[in-house]
């Protein structure tokens, strides 16, 4: 198991995809400490900015982050095995484009963490930031498999181009959640703010507070008992089932819970 | 300024008919010459290498307002290809869309030094000169879009084609341009009112013409101006099936303005106006009928606009084809527009897939193209950059064409329906290193009208492009991996008689020099009142902020052309 610490408050991001067990594996606390990272535009080793230590008495494949990370990025970028604990804050880019392994924040994460991802898990005990989960800037190709829990709130764009995996919200979720979206699954279980679905072509949104607003590009198809959210866990409804977004000839789904949302109550006559 | 002495090479100068003999190149003073003192020039020991002339791009879209709008529209393109900076070059992106700087290093690598960017609206022409500025290395120069151009069409429906012609000469000098580039004539304008236009004698609102009347009119127009490049056309229909009755029909109108010397249009990026079949389930291709037609006739000549399989970014200013291309293409993020009196635009990203059908067909009509048509002299090399690929996809585009193996190799992994359809397995022919100089530099400028341009004769200009490869020993079709390599990677490029790269790098930065026409008319063209009160009406620029004036352009290099009206 490798602990790192920062050494001091960094002003400017830190650039360290190199934090990754994939990497670490394999390597002495020497050479990790020569890593390369980059600190705003200045390239120092990890050994600067952290104090690297090894404890031999656990074997697990595990690295540990103990402080504020919130200006560390890209940690655990493409990370295909082993596990990362981060206790305290995380920062933007953490576990981007992960293809297997674990990573656990105990504390806020950033914006873009698990973004593009493939497969693995991110537990985030705390709230995360605009475009978890979601895409690089312009690209349409988001997270595609894997799990994402986050016991707090999410910010915007929250799974925008998602094409498969799920996203666990224990929170409420900013505007544009499930954006351009084509499959997966994402399940909130406060609140959601408007927009939620908008561009959707496949998936499914499960809300189980208050919906801000439904998208009038959205039609009511039924009302359903439940809601299989993945294979361990069902959501109890009833849930107004709609279907959209028309104006891109979409099939997504969104289910609303009725009990928390008697204003849209008036779709039930065109049931 | 240094004196150069490239020995032993093997020569391909098509326009001087040497056909790799070995022989010594002299350069001095940025032009070639018969003889250098060897004792104060710089030697280059050529000995089993290949020399050329630098290359001469003749389509490709790099600066303007819709390349721009491509790479705003494009951060994914980026984020997938990063150029890092270097003492001597800078940082850029791109994709398929290359920032400024990435364009000229990475055409100067290819061993080119001249480009010609096709399409320039002339209300944003102060914005391609200003990016034609940052592309260093390479010589540029731009097409006005005048098919769709207000006053070019009036003056027209008016059948008053010296006043035309006085209006045009007027805008090639106001915007600093090098030819007339017609896109979907009569469609832009229609596009204008959601309309377009379907075939060559359909009513284009407003004006009581047809796209038959404007392609002949500006022909007329381009002779009378003397103008060195023929008119350069973007057909109707492009991109329909059932296109290539339309492209005939439009070499037909051009027929009887041959005069037996010098041919009388292109039609660019042909591949994508080749299209056989009713519809897209039917889609198959028309490379035959379009071979054979250029095969019994000279006044035309066209380039390919290939294919190369590449996630690109499709540019054009034909607008209504963008957003039929749009609607085929189900989810993607588009660009449209219309360029108020002159011209439309549409920006979408798109995938060329080898295991979709059409996108295998389009690959194969682009081939069979260039091998069908006999003569080299009239089709040449292009991907239409970016449409068809991005344009250092070009050594794939040469292997294809001089190796059978080659495309045997990437049709063996296309579409199976798209395998049955191509006429490619039926063709044997495979490109020499001679022809290929042709389609990618002596033809192009012989086209073009550049006349020290694309050969290695005394007084052209010193752009000389060294491959690493030997025509004794290598058998170019049976090993086209090398050969295709050593054609992206120029050991040397020179360009005006300096060593730009060398040994695969590059070693210096040049600006290049951007080419406009001065086109004399006899009488100046009419810019009354009348004409100033329709600017003030309908266009958003003041007629003073309309022309690009010379401080726009960093190192100009001006052409003055003497116009019979």
């Amino acid at each position: 198991m490798i602990t790192l610490t920062p050494k001091r408050i960094f002003d400017v991001p830190i650039q360290a995809a190199c934090i990754s067990v994939d990497v670490f594996t394999g390597k002495s606390v020497e050479e990790i400490k020569n890593l390369l990272i980059t600190e705003g535009k200045e390239t120092i080793t990890l050994g600067d900015a952290f104090n690297v230590i090894e404890d031999s008495t656990i074997e697990m494949p595990t690295v540990v982050l103990t402080g504020d990370f919130s200006k560390v990025k890209r940690v655990g970028q493409g990370m295909k095995t082993g596990e990362i604990i981060i206790n305290g804050d995380a920062g933007m880019h953490t576990g981007e484009k992960l293809a297997g392994g674990k990573i656990v924040i105990n504390g806020n994460s950033g914006g873009w963490t698990g973004c593009e991802m493939k497969k693995g898990l991110i537990e985030i005990h705390g709230n995360s930031g605009d475009y978890t989960a979601s895409t690089y800037r312009g690209t349409s190709t988001g997270m595609k498999g894997g799990l994402i829990i986050i016991d707090g709130d999410v910010g915007t764009n929250v799974g925008c181009y998602l094409q498969g995996g799920t996203i666990k919200i224990k929170g409420s979720a900013g505007r544009y959640l499930g954006y351009h979206m084509s499959d997966g699954t994402i399940y909130v279980e406060k609140d959601c703010a408007s927009r939620a679905g908008a561009f959707m072509i496949g998936g499914k949104i499960i809300v189980n507070g208050v919906m801000e607003l439904m998208m009038p590009t959205f039609t009511i198809d039924g009302i359903k008992p439940k809601v299989k959210i993945d294979a361990n866990q069902n959501a109890q409804g009833p849930f107004y089932v709609f279907l959209g977004d028309l104006a891109e000839h979409g099939t997504g789904k969104i289910f609303v819970l009725k009990a928390t949302n008697s204003a849209l109550a008036t779709y039930e006559k065109f049931l | 300024m240094t004196e150069i002495l490239i020995k032993n090479g093997f020569v391909f100068d098509p326009t001087n008919k040497i056909d790799g003999q070995k022989m010594d190149i002299a350069i001095k003073d940025g032009r070639i010459v018969k003889k250098v003192n060897e004792c104060n020039a710089q030697i280059i020991d050529a000995s089993g290498l290949t020399v050329m002339a630098g290359g001469v791009d003749l389509h490709s879209h790099i600066a303007g307002s819709e390349v721009n709008l491509g790479r705003m529209l494009r951060p994914d393109d980026h984020v997938k290809d990063a150029v890092r900076k270097t003492a001597l070059t800078r940082s850029g992106t791109g994709y398929s869309i290359p920032s400024t700087y990435v364009t000229g290093y990475r055409y100067s690598k290819m061993g080119y030094t001249s480009v010609m960017n096709p399409s320039m609206a002339a209300m944003k022409a102060k914005h391609a000169h200003e990016e034609l500025n940052d592309i260093p290395l390479i010589d540029k120069a731009s097409f006005t879009l005048l098919g769709d151009w207000w006053f070019a069409l009036e003056n027209i429906a008016k059948d008053d084609l010296d006043e035309c012609a006085r209006h045009i000469a007027w805008m090639i000098r106001a915007t600093r341009s090098y030819a007339i580039k017609i896109v979907n004539p009569g469609g832009l304008e229609s596009w204008g009112f959601g309309r377009n236009v379907h075939s060559l004698d359909d009513q284009v609102p407003n004006f009581g013409l047809t796209p038959r009347d404007i392609i002949k009119g500006l022909a007329k127009v381009n002779t009378m101006l003397n103008m060195p490049h023929t008119i350069h056309l973007h057909t109707n229909n492009l991109g329909i099936p059932g296109n290539y009755k339309t492209t005939i029909e439009t070499m037909q109108a051009l027929e009887s303005f041959y005069k037996g010397d010098k041919p009388v249009g292109h039609i660019t990026h042909i591949q994508f106006s080749s299209f056989a079949g009713d519809n897209w389930a039917h889609f198959k291709s028309g490379a035959a009928e379009i071979a054979n037609y250029l095969n019994a006739h000279n006044h035309m000549t066209i380039d390919i606009g290939q294919v190369t399989f590449a996630d690109t970014t499709t540019m054009t200013a034909d607008g209504p084809f963008e957003f039929s291309l749009y609607e085929l293409g189900g989810h993607n993020k588009w660009v449209n527009s219309d360029v108020e009196t002159e011209a439309s635009g549409g920006i979408i990203p798109f995938e060329f897939k080898r295991k979709n059908a059409v996108n295998a067909i389009q690959w194969s009509i682009g081939l069979e193209l260039s091998l069908m048509v006999k003569d080299p002299w009239k089709v040449f090399m292009t991907t239409d950059h970016p449409n068809g690929g991005p344009f250092y996809h070009y050594p794939r585009v040469f292997a294809w064409l001089y190796s059978r193996k080659a495309r045997e190799a990437t049709l063996k992994n296309c579409n199976k329906k798209a395998q049955k359809k191509s006429l490619l397995p039926t063709l044997d022919r495979e490109y020499t290193l001679y022809e290929l100089a042709i389609i990618t530099r002596a033809g192009t400028a012989k086209a073009l009208g550049l006349k020290d341009k694309g050969h290695l004769g005394i007084g052209a200009e010193a752009d000389v492009a060294i491959y690493d490869i030997n025509p004794e020993t290598t058998d170019i079709a049976q090993n086209y991996k090398p050969v295709r390599r050593a054609f992206g990677n120029a050991i040397y490029t020179i360009k005006d008689g300096e060593i730009v790269v060398k040994d695969k790098e590059i070693v210096a930065v040049r600006p290049g020099r951007t080419i406009w026409l001065d086109v004399q008319t006899k009488e100046p063209c009419r810019i009354d009142d009348e004409l100033k009160s329709k600017f003030k009406k309908y266009w958003t620029i003041e007629f003073d902020n309309y022309p690009v004036t010379d401080h726009y352009i960093k190192v100009p290099e001006k052409i003055g052309i003497k116009a019979s009206v």
